[in-house]
């Protein structure tokens, strides 16, 4: 087993974000339930938050954590703004399955 | 002591995710969002982000989840009934998912020196105070329209849940 290094490189933190980020696409991709399939958004966004954390530290500016700050207030609006949308279907329709909405099919 | 306390947070962070995908039922779901959450807390922390770390607690893992956790809450949401895709989705999905973490892993191998180590403490503009002058000098501009992004959602958010479509 190799030793453990003292300090973590930056590859690692990408690399961590990189598969979050994959983690995030197969959610939302498998998933059936509209909820889950949100919160995998959520996943994907925290990922990329990460990515730009990661690189303003290599830049050695705090641009990445304004960006990151942007996103998360972006992610709080999308947030409110979806799950309304899921009450909504849920009133109408009485199901959380994304295949069983499919008004905008044909 | 940085690199364990890295690997902890990152093995905390990856199986939530794996945990947040896998599970059938939406409120474990919502639990293992926060596990990811909160551990990313901690590595922005490590990399010397402590406004952004507390903002996630806050923002993320406070506001949004309580948000998420409610809805599953009011809907009554149980275990999905029918799970999962077609075989060759599976079976072709996670290979190519696969395929792009390994094409990540071999970008940012090539772009960054393994040599380049993440140190706490050398990163310092992280704090509210560097944050905020930053945000009102230069961002300013778009900070103003995330105002109106959020008024908008505010409205939306109403208009959406209030009336019955019909």
């Amino acid at each position: 087993m190799p030793a453990i290094p003292q300090y973590a490189p930056l590859s690692w933190y990408l690399m961590l974000s990189a598969i979050l980020f994959a983690l995030g696409v197969a959610g939302f991709l498998f998933r059936r339930n509209i909820i889950t399939v949100f919160m995998s958004i959520e996943l994907m966004l925290n990922a990329v938050n990460l990515s730009f954390i990661a690189f303003s530290y290599k830049q050695g500016q705090n641009d990445g954590h304004i960006y990151s700050f942007f996103v998360m207030v972006v992610a709080a609006a999308e947030a409110a703004v979806g799950l309304a949308i899921i009450l909504t279907v849920f009133k109408n329709r009485q199901t959380l399955e994304i295949d069983e909405v499919s008004s905008l099919k044909n | 002591m940085d690199a364990i306390l890295f690997l902890i947070f990152a093995t905390l962070a990856v199986a939530c995710a794996v945990n947040l995908v896998l599970q059938k039922h939406p409120i474990a779901s919502a639990i293992s969002l926060v596990g990811v959450m909160g551990s990313l807390a901690v590595l922005y922390l490590l990399l010397g982000g402590e406004f952004i770390a507390m903002a996630q607690l806050i923002v993320y893992a406070g506001a949004i989840m309580v948000l998420f956790v409610f809805v599953i809450m009011l809907l009554n949401a149980g275990i999905e009934q029918r799970t999962g895709r077609r075989l060759w989705v599976t079976y072709g999905g996670v290979p190519m998912l696969a395929v792009l973490i390994g094409m990540a892993a071999y970008i940012v191998e090539r772009a960054l020196p393994p040599t380049e180590a993440v140190r706490f403490g050398t990163f310092q503009h992280g704090n509210a105070f560097d944050i905020g002058e930053r945000l009102f000098k230069v961002y300013v501009l778009p900070f103003e329209a995330t105002s109106i992004l959020i008024l908008v959602a505010i409205l939306g958010a109403i208009v959406l849940a209030r009336k019955e479509i019909s």
